[in-house]
């Protein structure tokens, strides 16, 4: 029996941890970065623990098997599972207990968890929570696409662990539904795995991701983007033999294929938040929080794409260093406010949501001074306005697009005239 | 036990059930149970694969019957004898109760009309409610309910469990399942039926068609031209768990001449279910949903339930139902051929299942089969709990310290463990595919549909579940 050393049952003789400073829920990006950060923030003395339903800690980017990982937070070019080592090292080189195959089912109390791991099921109570449950694609029945259901329609989730860690095939001709980062990340995979896209279908005007996607797709990836399409039908008994489009003309055309890949489309991985009795925001369904990534709960902290569904790993892992002041504020280490606080943030249509949802202009900056949002449309060149009390109290014109399918980010300066006593702050674009 | 043929020479029952839903199932269950071989004949490659995989779940009283049919009282026998074999085997049932919600005037009229009806069908216990009372049993209900009758009877069950249920207890007392065996042609003398199948030949003293939605080609290869069998697909939304607690029972719609409307019901998964449509067609294998129907489904459920579509919707299915003309089941024996018909089974025959394979013994003995039950009857089978109302292994300490593959929870969303992956092919009727070991477990048919577990649930599937536990060795 081969013994990995990043199995639990690698550390035989110490039982299962029931207590910690700190319990980190998932052990991806945001969890792994959050938890190495505050290990040593609080010494050696202090018990930090990550909690990981997987086999291997690291979440996504462990199957994502293609470059463009670290920029932002290591600094560094890396492959998704290299960056997924690392951040696993360096929690574990922090001092965190990495524990996988532990799947936390629900709470026990306000800062109590349920476990259940093959060591047995347990509570586990912690003096800090920090939730880093993550995000995962909708799939077909919550895309409400219609037709037949046969074998053969993936998300990008499934389609990377078939390739990355099964080493499966897949299908030789594939329709990628969805135009956003990740559509292409899907791209790159189908073509390691041998399968062809053959058209790539997005509502919008065009495909929407960097630059350098954009190029490599026309260029290298060689993709039919089919814009301003939809797919309203898919064909197949057993296996999927092909995709009706549709376009905004009402026109509609039968795409063979024998593979389907719905892609993005994210939703946080919420239910421990709700089970929780967090709050919610209505716009990006994970935990509200403050710009410090307080939630409404007291001493449960949310990072990550569980907040802002999805932005780039690199980003959703700063948050985990943004946490770190507020939690060792809770803990008693230094002073922070003890509850949620600033003014409540608000968007208006294109714009569907922000993060964080609550800032304190006079307090500290959300992550990298940014606030991250979502569009649903596309705009060259935009102004940001922030509005309160039916004033303009800050206006942006940023030199980068809102584009669907990727976090659109706003400098945080935009709310510094905002008044910390005011009413909510609504953004919009002018 | 059927007896052993010899190379070359067709298997040889004295009774084939064609068809292996709950109620061909339920049939074999009762026939094993005698002194007689019991064959199970069914073309696909699962039992309750068919019709009975992809119903609305209910186990019915049979309040809403259609008084003095054979239908009205099987399903009222039924839902005594299925509660109680639920019990014995541990299908999941919770007894929830359902409400017969008045939307319009004209539904509230008919309210003591149903209340009426439900009494000559033997079932009392119905009771008018007010608007107040509606709203106070299901606060997450739209505005403008007017008044509703509550059904305290009305249950949601495993239908995927019943079918293994009855399989798995017909196996025990000896009965054979033959998957695959697609019936195509029939040689029927005075002195039994030779079956052609896509499995090879069955010989058979008596044959029992409970083919579903196949039941009328079945008949016609007796030689019968009696009925069609129009297939009606009802398409279903099923919402996430987290919709829960808006549907703490099953909400039902007043029949008027607006046409039937569509129920909201909790599942014993811990999901909530909105349909069906009813759609008639010609196709008995269109299981695909559509845009119309979704449409359909929104319009109606945003009144019923406005804050269901808050939530994300988990999967969608399509049933089809077995619609006969004239409306009531089908039982006839045909001594000539010894031959007997189970047809036009509506959904109702979840419920009526083990009434209508008393019934059946029934037609058996009077055309002179011995069906009196053995003395030596196994005891009914323990099937493995996947409802959220019973102890799911995940959570259940005990059993992990003795076993940590429950432990290892490999579906997340659905919480189902290595174990119980393990055990789906360690039954008597294991798996072939996927919808098989999902039916079984739970396995993938949560809210990421396969988004984190879709791949090593495959690979489970292919090696029959060695490979989740080779994880859990490491």
């Amino acid at each position: 029996m081969t013994v990995p050393a990043t199995a639990p049952a690698a550390a035989p003789a110490t039982a299962p941890l029931t207590r910690a400073d700190v319990v980190v829920v998932g052990g991806g990006p945001s969890g792994l970065t959050a938890a190495a950060a505050l290990a040593e923030a609080l010494g050696p003395d202090a018990t930090v623990l990550v909690l990981d339903r997987e086999r291997e800690a690291g979440g996504i980017p462990r199957h994502s098997d293609h470059t463009g990982y670290g920029i932002r937070d290591l600094h560094r070019v890396l492959r998704g599972p290299a960056y997924a080592r690392v951040l696993v090292d360096r929690a574990r080189e922090a001092g965190v207990v990495v524990e996988t195959r532990a799947m936390v089912t629900g709470w026990a109390g306000e800062r109590a968890l349920e476990v259940t791991a093959p060591t047995g099921r347990r509570v586990v109570e912690a003096a800090a929570v920090v939730l880093a449950t993550g995000a995962r694609e909708r799939a077909r029945p919550a895309r409400h696409i219609p037709g037949d259901r046969p074998d053969g329609v993936l998300t990008t989730g499934q389609l990377q662990n078939l390739v990355h860690l099964h080493h499966r095939p897949v299908g030789e001709r594939a329709v990628v539904i969805g135009g956003e980062l990740v559509s292409w990340s899907a791209v790159m995979t189908l073509r390691e795995a041998g399968c062809r896209t053959v058209a790539m279908v997005t509502e919008h005007e065009r495909s929407e991701s960097y630059a350098a996607f954009r190029l490599l797709g026309r260029l290298a990836l060689r993709v039919p983007v089919l814009a301003r399409s939809r797919v309203v039908a898919i064909e197949g008994r057993g296996r999927v033999t092909g995709v009706v489009v549709e376009e905004r003309d009402g026109s509609r055309r039968t795409v063979p294929c024998d593979l389907v890949v719905t892609t993005g489309d994210w939703i946080p991985d919420h239910e421990l938040a709700r089970s929780g009795g967090l709050e919610l925001d209505r716009g990006t369904r994970g935990p509200l929080v403050d710009a410090a990534l307080r939630t409404t709960a007291p001493g449960v902290f949310a990072v990550g794409n569980l907040l802002h569904p999805v932005d780039t790993a690199d980003v959703a892992a700063i948050d985990g260093r943004q946490v770190v002041p507020a939690v060792l504020g809770w803990l008693g280490r230094e002073t922070a406010p003890p509850s949620l606080s600033g003014v409540r943030l608000r968007v208006e249509a294109p714009l569907r949501w922000v993060a964080p949802q609550v800032v304190d202009p006079t307090g500290p900056a959300p992550a990298r001074g940014r606030l991250l949002l979502w569009t649903d449309a596309w705009v060259e060149r935009p102004r940001v306005e922030a509005v309160q009390d039916g004033e303009v109290v800050g206006s942006r014109r940023l030199p980068w697009p809102a584009a669907p399918g990727r976090v659109f980010r706003v400098p945080s300066a935009i709310l510094d005239a905002a008044r910390p006593d005011g009413g909510d702050v609504t953004l919009r674009l002018a | 036990m059927s007896t052993p043929s010899p190379a070359g020479a067709p298997r040889s029952v004295d009774v084939a059930v064609i068809g292996g839903g709950v109620v061909g199932t339920a049939i074999a269950r009762r026939l094993a149970g005698a002194d007689l071989s019991v064959a199970i004949v069914e073309a696909r490659s699962d039992v309750g694969d068919g019709t009975s995989k992809a119903n609305t779940a209910i186990l019915h009283t049979g309040f809403d019957a259609s008084p003095g049919t054979v239908e009205s009282r099987l399903v009222a026998e039924g839902y005594h004898l299925l509660g109680d074999f639920a019990a014995a085997t541990g299908i999941p049932v919770e007894r929830t109760g359902a409400l017969l919600v008045a939307w319009s005037e004209e539904e509230l009229a008919a309210l003591p009309g149903l209340r009426d009806k439900a009494r000559r069908n033997g079932y009392d216990a119905c009771a008018i409610v007010s608007a107040e009372e509606v709203r106070a049993a299901v606060p997450a209900l739209g505005p403008g309910a007017l008044g509703g009758l509550t059904v305290p009877g009305e249950s949601i069950i495993c239908t995927w469990s019943t079918t293994i249920a009855l399989a798995t207890d017909a196996v025990a007392r000896g009965a054979e399942v033959l998957l695959e065996h697609r019936v195509t042609a029939v040689d029927a003398t005075t002195d039994g039926s030779v079956l052609r199948t896509t499995g090879g030949d069955v010989r058979a003293r008596w044959v029992v068609n409970a083919a579903g939605l196949h039941a009328d080609t079945i008949d016609g290869l007796f030689g019968h031209d009696r009925f069609t069998v129009t297939p009606r697909r009802g398409e279903l939304l099923v919402f996430d768990k987290l919709a829960r607690p808006l549907a703490p029972l099953i909400v039902l719609p007043v029949p008027s001449s607006l046409g039937k409307g569509v129920l909201v019901s909790p599942t014993v998964y811990g999901n909530v279910m909105l349909g069906p449509t009813a759609e008639d067609l010609d196709d008995k294998t269109a299981t695909g949903t559509s845009a119309a129907g979704f449409a359909f489904l929104r319009e109606k459920g945003e009144r019923i339930m406005p804050a269901l579509f808050d939530e994300e919707v988990t999967t969608t299915y399509a049933g089809l139902r077995a619609a006969v003309p004239g409306g009531d089941y089908l039982l006839e024996r045909d001594d000539e051929q010894h031959y007997v018909l189970v047809g036009g089974i509506r959904s109702t025959g979840l419920t009526a299942c083990i009434a209508i394979a008393e019934h059946v013994a029934g037609l058996l003995a009077e055309g002179g089969v011995d069906v009196a039950l053995r003395d030596d009857l196994p005891a009914p089978p323990r099937i493995p709990n996947i409802g959220e109302a019973g102890p799911r292994p995940y959570a259940d300490a005990e059993r992990i310290a003795a076993d940590p593959a429950y432990g290892h929870v490999v579906c997340f969303c659905e919480r189902v463990t290595a174990g119980e992956v393990r055990d789906a092919f360690d039954s008597a009727i294991p798996p072939r595919d996927m919808d098989g070991l999902r039916r079984r477990t739970r396995l993938m048919n949560g809210r990421c549909q396969g988004f984190f577990c879709g791949a090593d649930a495959q690979a489970a599937l292919e090696t029959r579940g060695a490979s989740l536990l080779a994880g859990a060795d490491r």
